[in-house]
C-alpha cells in the first residue's frame, strides 16, 4: 500500500507544474485542459479546481491582448502607486483584475516585483515603466493601441 | 558523461579558466540584474560589445553582464575591472567614449561618475561610493564579477571548492559543528540557529530527506533573494549540495516565485550546468554521495513563503500551513524529515566552508552573526540593496549607506520584516540591528525588506496598506486569521474615510491579540505587528483622523482637498487639460478654480502642475474646512 501511496503522492506533485504549463500555452486554464489533467494524475476536478482558485497565477478566463500589471509592494505604495492604478482603472473603464470589453487590455496588480528602485511601476506587456506618473498612463495605452493598429 | 570527474578536475579547470582569462586584461561588467534590465542595460552591454568588435579589441577586452550590483537607483551601472572605475546611469550614446577614452587613452569620464550630493565631489572607483563604503558584501559581492549564466565564472573564484572540502575532508558532523559554530541563524525572518536545524534533521532516521531552498520570497518591498539566485545562484546551489551532506539528503528543492522569471531562468540554468559538470547526481564528484535539485515555480500565494505551506505547494497541494510539531525535521514533505533554508542562508553556507566558523563568527554581534542583506527602499536616495554587518545602527543605514530621504524631506519611520514586521520610528535610529533589538522594537528582522517612509507617508494608511495585503493572503484555514484581519481592514479603512470612532482603537489592540493568539502559522501571528507598532509609535496620527477627522500626511483622500493657491496660479491651463472629469475652470493666464464637489482627488493637477509654478496645494482638518466654506459661500453667491 505504501508503494500505491508514493507513487500516488509522485503524481500529485506534477499538478502545479502541468497548471502552470497549461497556463502558458493557452493564457488560462480551460475547462478541458482541468478533465485532462484530472484523468491523467487521478485527482479528482474538483480538486485540481481547488488548487488552481488558491494560486494567483492561474486564472480561469482567458486575458486580454495586452497584459497591464501594477506593482503595488510596499515601495511602490509609498511612491504613489495607488494613484497610478486609480487612473489606469479610469482610462480602461475597468477594475483592477478585469479585462475590457474589446478584449484588448487585461489590468491586473501584483504584490512586488521587486524593482522598488524604480517605483511606481506598470509593467506593459512585459516591458517595466519605472518612476510611473500619472501623465504617462495614457501614453502607456495609446501606444499599445497604436501597435495593435499596425498588427491588424 | 565524465565518469572520472574528481575534485583534482575541478581543480584543473579552475587553473584553465583563470589562465584563459589573464590575456582580457580589462573587463567591463554591466550589471543585469532586474533595475538595470529595466533601464535596458542588454541594450548597453550589446552595445559595448559592437563597439569593441569595431575596434578590433575582442581579444583584449571582455565585457560580463553580471549579476545585481546593488545600486539600482543609479542603473545601468557599468564598473570597469580591474581598476573598479564606477559608471552610473550609462546611455548607448555615451559607450564610444567609454570605450576611446577610459579604456583607450585611460581617461575618467566626469560627467558618468557618481557624485555626492552633498560635497559635490566626483567619485572614481566602485569601493569609495559612500553607497558601498560602510557595506560588508561578503555575500553579495562577487555578484558584480560573476556573469550568472556561465558556471566557469563561478569556479574561477573559488566556487565548489568549499564542496570539495566537505566531501573529501570533513564528516557530516564535522560540517554542523561548524556551522554551529559560526553562529549562522535562519535569514528567513525566524533567527532560527541553522546548525541546530540541520542537525535534528539529520539525528532523525529515515530512508529518504529532503532539504529545500525557499526562494518565495513574497514580502513585498524585498527582492534581495531574487538578486542572489540572479546573481550568483551557484552559491546557493553550492550551500545546498553541502547542507545535504550534513543532513544525509538525497533530493533538493528550490522554490522559487514564478513572479521572478529571470531568476527561475539563471537557477534553472545553473542546476542544468552543474549536473553537466558531475557536481550534482550520484557519486559526486566520485565520491560516494549523490544528491539531486529540482526546480519548483511557485505559483502566487504569500503563505507558501511559511514552511509547512510552502511543502504542501510542492506536494502539488493548497499551500496550506499545519500545525507544529511534528516540525519539518521530522515529518515534513510526504512525511519523511526535511530541511528548509532560505537562499541567503544557504549562500553563507559556502564561505562559512571556506573561510572557517571563526573568521565568520567575528562579524556581528554576540547572538546575531554575520551580515545581512537588506533592500533598503521607499522614500530613500540611493535604493538598492545592501550587504551590512549585523550590529550596524540603522541610522548609518539610511544616512550613510541610504544618502538620506529623498527631497530632504524629514524621515518619519521605517518598517522592517515585511507584512509581519513593524515600522520604527526616528526616536529609534540609533537601535542596532539585530534579531533581539529589531523584536523588541516591535517590529522584526524578516527576511529583510526596510521601507522607508517620509513625512509625506500617512501610517494609518500604511497600516491598513498591510492588512489589506495580509488579508488578501491569508489562506483562510484559521478562523481568526481569515475574519480578524478582514475586521481589521474594515475597522482602518472607516478610519482613513474619517469616520472612526475612539473605541476603535481598543478594538484594534483586541482584534489583534485575539488573532496573534488564534493562528496556527507565521502569517496570522505577525499579521496585526504593522497595527500595533503604529499604534503604539504613531498614537497621534490615529487620534488625528479619529478625533480631527484629519490626514497629517496628506495621504488619505476623504480626508484631504485640493486647491489651486491663486496668487500662484499662472493659468497656463496644463491641470485643466488634464483633469479626468473636468471640475477645473479657468482661461489661459487667469486663475484657474477646482471645483470641489467634482474633484474625485486624483492628484492629475498637482502632477502636471510645473515644479517653478506648484500653485497646486493639499489641505486637510481646519485649513480644509475653511476653503470649502469659502468655496461653497462663492457659489452661493452665484
Amino acid at each position: 500500500v505504501e508503494k500505491i501511496m508514493s507513487e500516488s503522492n509522485k503524481d500529485h506533485k506534477e499538478l502545479i507544474h502541468l497548471l502552470h504549463d497549461a497556463q502558458k500555452k493557452f493564457g488560462y486554464i480551460p475547462a478541458d485542459s482541468i478533465s485532462q489533467i484530472s484523468r491523467e494524475l487521478k485527482i479528482s476536478e474538483s480538486e485540481i479546481f481547488g488548487v488552481l482558485t488558491f494560486y494567483k497565477a492561474f486564472a480561469l478566463k482567458p486575458r486580454g491582448k495586452h497584459l497591464i500589471t501594477i506593482c503595488l509592494g510596499t515601495a511602490c505604495h509609498v511612491r504613489g502607486a495607488p494613484m497610478i492604478i486609480d487612473e489606469f482603472e479610469r482610462k480602461l473603464g475597468i477594475e483592477a483584475g478585469e479585462t475590457t470589453e474589446d478584449n484588448l487590455f487585461t489590468l491586473e496588480t501584483v504584490n512586488c516585483v521587486g524593482a522598488c528602485a524604480l517605483g511606481p511601476i506598470a509593467i506593459a506587456d512585459g516591458d517595466y515603466h519605472g518612476q510611473m506618473k500619472m501623465r504617462e498612463v495614457d501614453e502607456i495605452i495609446k501606444k499599445l493601441k497604436k501597435e495593435q493598429g499596425k498588427d491588424s | 558523461m565524465m565518469d572520472e570527474f574528481n575534485a583534482t578536475k575541478l581543480d584543473e579547470i579552475r587553473a584553465k579558466i583563470s589562465e584563459s582569462r589573464k590575456a582580457k586584461k580589462t573587463c567591463i561588467t554591466v550589471c543585469g540584474g532586474t533595475g538595470c534590465h529595466a533601464y535596458g542595460c542588454l541594450e548597453v552591454a550589446e552595445a559595448f560589445k559592437d563597439e569593441i568588435k569595431k575596434r578590433n579589441l575582442q581579444d583584449v577586452i571582455d565585457v560580463r553582464i553580471t549579476g545585481c550590483h546593488g545600486f539600482c537607483e543609479r542603473g545601468p551601472i557599468t564598473v570597469i575591472q580591474p581598476e573598479g572605475i564606477f559608471y552610473q546611469r550609462i546611455q548607448l550614446k555615451d559607450i564610444k567614449e567609454v570605450i576611446s577614452e577610459t579604456i583607450i587613452n585611460k581617461k575618467i569620464v566626469n560627467r558618468l561618475l557618481y557624485t555626492e550630493p552633498r560635497t559635490k565631489e566626483k567619485i572614481v572607483l566602485e569601493k569609495e561610493v559612500p553607497f558601498y563604503k560602510k557595506q560588508r558584501r561578503i555575500i553579495f559581492g562577487n555578484n558584480g564579477f560573476i556573469d550568472p549564466t556561465d558556471i566557469n565564472d563561478y569556479i574561477a573564484l573559488d566556487g565548489y571548492k568549499a564542496l570539495v572540502k566537505v566531501l573529501f575532508d570533513m564528516t557530516s558532523e564535522e560540517v554542523i559543528a561548524d556551522i554551529k559554530a559560526s553562529g549562522l541563524r535562519g535569514r528567513g525572518g525566524a533567527g532560527f540557529p541553522t546548525g541546530k536545524k540541520w542537525e535534528i534533521c539529520r539525528e532523525v532516521i529515515s530512508d529518504v530527506k529532503y532539504i529545500i531552498c525557499n526562494a518565495d520570497e513574497g514580502d513585498p518591498g524585498a527582492y534581495m533573494d531574487r538578486s542572489l539566485l540572479e546573481g550568483n545562484p551557484h552559491s546557493v546551489i553550492e550551500g545546498m549540495i553541502i547542507g545535504a551532506y550534513a543532513i544525509g539528503a538525497s533530493l533538493g528543492f528550490i522554490y522559487v516565485r514564478m513572479e521572478y522569471p529571470l531568476a527561475v531562468k539563471n537557477v534553472t540554468m545553473a542546476v542544468e550546468q552543474v549536473k553537466h559538470l558531475g557536481l550534482l547526481g550520484e557519486s559526486i564528484l566520485g565520491s560516494e554521495f549523490k544528491f539531486d535539485i529540482h526546480i519548483f515555480r511557485g505559483a502566487g500565494a504569500f503563505v507558501s513563503g511559511e514552511e509547512t505551506s510552502l511543502m504542501a505547494s510542492i506536494e502539488g497541494r493548497r499551500a496550506f500551513p499545519k500545525q507544529r510539531p511534528p516540525y519539518p525535521a521530522n515529518e515534513g514533505m510526504w512525511g519523511k524529515p526535511t530541511n528548509i533554508n532560505n537562499v541567503e542562508t544557504w549562500a553563507n553556507v559556502p564561505l562559512i566552508i571556506n573561510k572557517g566558523a571563526e573568521w565568520y563568527s567575528e562579524i556581528g554581534t554576540k547572538n546575531s552573526k554575520g551580515t545581512k542583506i537588506f533592500s533598503l527602499v521607499g522614500k530613500i536616495n540611493n535604493t538598492g540593496l545592501v550587504e551590512v554587518p549585523m550590529g550596524i545602527k540603522l541610522r548609518e543605514i539610511i544616512y550613510d549607506i541610504g544618502g538620506g530621504i529623498k527631497d530632504n524631506k524629514k524621515f518619519k519611520a521605517v518598517q522592517t520584516g515585511g507584512p509581519s514586521g513593524g515600522c520604527i520610528p526616528a526616536d529609534k535610529l540609533d537601535l542596532s540591528i539585530d534579531f533581539e533589538s529589531l523584536t523588541k522594537a516591535g517590529s522584526m528582522m524578516g527576511s529583510g525588506g526596510m521601507i522607508v517612509m517620509d513625512e509625506d507617508t500617512c501610517m494609518v494608511d500604511v497600516a491598513r496598506y498591510f492588512l489589506d495585503f495580509t488579508q488578501e493572503e491569508s489562506c483562510g484555514k484559521c478562523v481568526p486569521c481569515r475574519i480578524g484581519t478582514r475586521q481589521l481592514v474594515e475597522i482602518l479603512t472607516r478610519i482613513t474615510k474619517g469616520k472612526g470612532d475612539e473605541k476603535d482603537l481598543e478594538k484594534l489592540n483586541d482584534l489583534s491579540k485575539s488573532i496573534k493568539d488564534g493562528s496556527l502559522c507565521a502569517l496570522g501571528q505577525t499579521a496585526p505587528n504593522p497595527v500595533l507598532t503604529t499604534i503604539r509609535y504613531f498614537g497621534d496620527e490615529y487620534e488625528a483622523h479619529i478625533k480631527e477627522k484629519s490626514c497629517p500626511a496628506l495621504v488619505c483622500k476623504d480626508l484631504i482637498i485640493y486647491n489651486i493657491e491663486p496668487e500662484k496660479c499662472v493659468g497656463c491651463l496644463l491641470c485643466l487639460k488634464n483633469c479626468p472629469v473636468d471640475a477645473i475652470s479657468g482661461e489661459r493666464k487667469k486663475v484657474h478654480v477646482i471645483d470641489q464637489e467634482l474633484c474625485i482627488k486624483c492628484g492629475a493637477c498637482l502632477d502636471v502642475c510645473p515644479p517653478k509654478v506648484s500653485a497646486v496645494s493639499k489641505y486637510t482638518g481646519n485649513k480644509k474646512d475653511r476653503i470649502l466654506k469659502k468655496a461653497s459661500r462663492q457659489r452661493a453667491k452665484k
